[in-house]
């Protein structure tokens, strides 16, 4: 039970890493520009467009991946738009699995952005205004230190939810040792094989652990944050 | 000189504005909670975009809607200080004095060392915000202001949140800027006193209305002010220079054509002296008095008598200066007062309140 992982186990550990801090990376910007749109923009279908950004928590995320698929397969649109011009195949990838836990942690990270820019206070950007801050600069200088608690949160919370990534990694991405058998994935093939009851409990804990330690991480570096800026 | 001249609606207020005012000086915008004074400085920062109207410093047109000319607030060169200081949280006591410095095109006339003197925040510089007591953030969020190199400095109840030993701690800071820097600052104000002691120029806002404008003295008499500071705090404010002290305490002050001798511990000959000598201290006699205690006794002639809710108010002029009295119905049927007969008015040495004040010059 104490063992030292197993190479096959190590392996799945470096992957679910490797994916969640990929899907992560890539979708921080645009987690960011989604909560500012969502936050601060006036436009028709705005309902709408927020709803659709939720989507993942709603979807089984096997329709999620079977929409990658469909988008990115190689016949899908953009899968064959990306192979002809960019030589980048997305399905069955270490990069796709990155691509479909980006997708479902997406309104986590937007959640947790928005609600710390709201908590900005308009009067901070406005005296930055009258200091002669322009809008880039008025953004980078002041409301986005200002939001780095949500900002944060959302990241350590969308990584800590992508090492567990499970349906719409294994349907766009497959369950390919070495490429995209993560954590949950080398843990549910475990279940599947005979003697793989002692494996499975042993991966099932090493879950719990990386779970429960990200969620830990994320309180203390909000916390921190938040002291930083006197609240 | 400032020129503001605009029409806006805001919500329920219909702002109505058109005046224009001396610069350098303190330009106060005083008048009761809500009548507006805040929407008009935000129009002159230019964070609020009027419906109609030109603002113009000295030869710059900041906003002119005709002329479809709005300079975007980050080019105006217009130092803010906010009523509730507006620190940036995440910055030091430093970092939010160069947050302006480090982002103007001017020229540094106002330098990093020379606002810390003047303010005092040497000791604050590696300190947060929230370390801060009020007083002590309200000076930063000046020192921020003012090391942005402003043209105009527009100052919104900076004292308002503080309790009275902080607003005196900050006063005296407020009063060197007046004196030292040649910089324009419109001061927005319902404290009548802040006013006594920083205006130049003092515009009165009723309802989203400039009611009346021009200087202390002169607004001191009008009907319009008295109508806006508190009965009891009506007044004449009198403006003159200390001609002599003597080693009581008491100075010798020149006031128009004639002198008035208040107690003024510690006040320099030649010192410009701001006095306020309320109407309710002010009594009259219409023969010349005798042994009495009170030092002041000030011949002249009644100019206008007028009867309101707190009795009859009686401007007396007293050679190149105006007092007022008031007093009541049966006192002006027992004299029989009217428009130009001569009276002498009694002030007492003590009544009177008088701050140091020095115009700024040119």
């Amino acid at each position: 039970m104490l063992n030292p992982l197993t190479p096959a186990e190590l392996e799945a550990l470096r992957l679910s890493l490797s994916v969640a801090l990929r899907s992560v990376l890539l979708s921080l910007p645009l987690a960011v520009l989604v909560a500012w749109v969502l936050t601060r923009a006036r436009f028709p279908g705005r309902t709408l467009f927020d709803a659709f950004v939720h989507l993942p928590l709603v979807l089984p995320p096997v329709a999620i991946g079977y929409l990658l698929l469909l988008l990115f397969g190689a016949h899908g649109f953009l899968g064959a738009f990306l192979r002809e011009h960019l030589g980048l195949q997305l399905a069955f990838t270490t990069a796709g699995a990155a691509l479909a836990t980006a997708v479902m942690t997406f309104p986590l990270m937007v959640r947790a952005i928005r609600l710390s820019l709201e908590n900005v206070d308009r009067g901070l950007e406005q005296a930055a205004r009258t200091l002669g801050a322009r809008p880039w600069d008025r953004f980078r200088s002041i409301t986005l230190p200002l939001m780095l608690p949500g900002i944060l949160a959302g990241v350590v919370t969308a990584f800590a939810a992508g090492l567990g990534e499970f349906g719409a990694v294994i349907t766009f991405a497959a369950n390919i040792p070495g490429v995209t058998r993560t954590l949950p994935l080398a843990l549910y093939t475990a279940m599947q094989s005979p003697n793989g009851d002692a494996i499975a409990l042993r991966l099932a804990l090493l879950s719990f652990a990386l779970g429960l330690l990200g969620l830990l991480a994320a309180e203390v570096l909000v916390r921190r944050a938040r002291r930083v800026l006197g609240r | 000189m400032l020129q503001v001249t605009t029409g806006h609606r805001h919500g329920t207020l219909a702002l109505e504005a058109d005046f224009a005012a001396p610069t350098p000086g303190v330009i106060a915008l005083f008048g009761r909670s809500g009548s507006g004074k805040t929407t008009l400085v935000n129009i002159i920062a230019g964070l609020l975009p009027p419906d109609a109207g030109v603002i113009r410093l000295d030869d710059q047109v900041l906003t002119d809607t005709a002329a479809g000319v709005a300079v975007p607030v980050e080019r105006r060169r217009v130092g803010y200080v906010f009523q509730d200081a507006r620190l940036f949280p995440h910055l030091t006591v430093e970092g939010n004095l160069r947050y302006g410095l480090k982002r103007t095109a001017a020229v540094v006339k106002i330098g990093f060392d020379e606002v810390l003197a003047l303010l005092g925040l040497g000791a604050l510089l590696p300190r947060r915000p929230h370390q801060l007591s009020g007083g002590e953030r309200q000076r930063v969020a000046l020192g921020r202001a003012l090391l942005s190199q402003p043209r105009l400095l527009l100052m919104d109840e900076p004292l308002a949140s503080l309790d009275l030993a902080r607003r005196l701690e900050v006063l005296p800071y407020l009063e060197a800027l007046r004196d030292r820097l040649r910089i324009p600052i419109v001061y927005v104000s319902h404290q009548f006193e802040e006013v006594l002691r920083l205006a130049t120029h003092l515009v009165l806002l009723e309802a989203g209305k400039v009611i009346a404008h021009g200087t202390v003295a002169e607004l001191s008499l009008r009907a319009e002010l008295q109508a806006i500071v508190v009965a009891d705090n009506v007044g004449a404010v009198l403006e003159g220079r200390v001609a002599g002290v003597d080693a009581d305490g008491g100075a010798e002050l020149a006031v128009g054509r004639g002198s008035f001798t208040a107690s003024l511990p510690g006040a320099l000959p030649g010192t410009a002296i701001r006095l306020r000598v309320l109407a309710r201290d002010v009594i009259l006699a219409t023969q010349p008095p005798q042994g009495l205690s009170v030092r002041n006794a000030l011949a002249g002639t009644v100019r206008d008598i007028t009867a309101d809710d707190d009795g009859v108010l009686v401007s007396v002029d007293v050679g190149g200066a105006t007092v007022l009295a008031r007093i009541t119905p049966a006192a002006r049927r027992a004299l029989a007062l009217k428009s130009g007969d001569p009276v002498w008015a009694l002030c007492k040495a003590v009544a009177t309140r008088g701050h140091a004040f020095r115009r700024p010059a040119g």
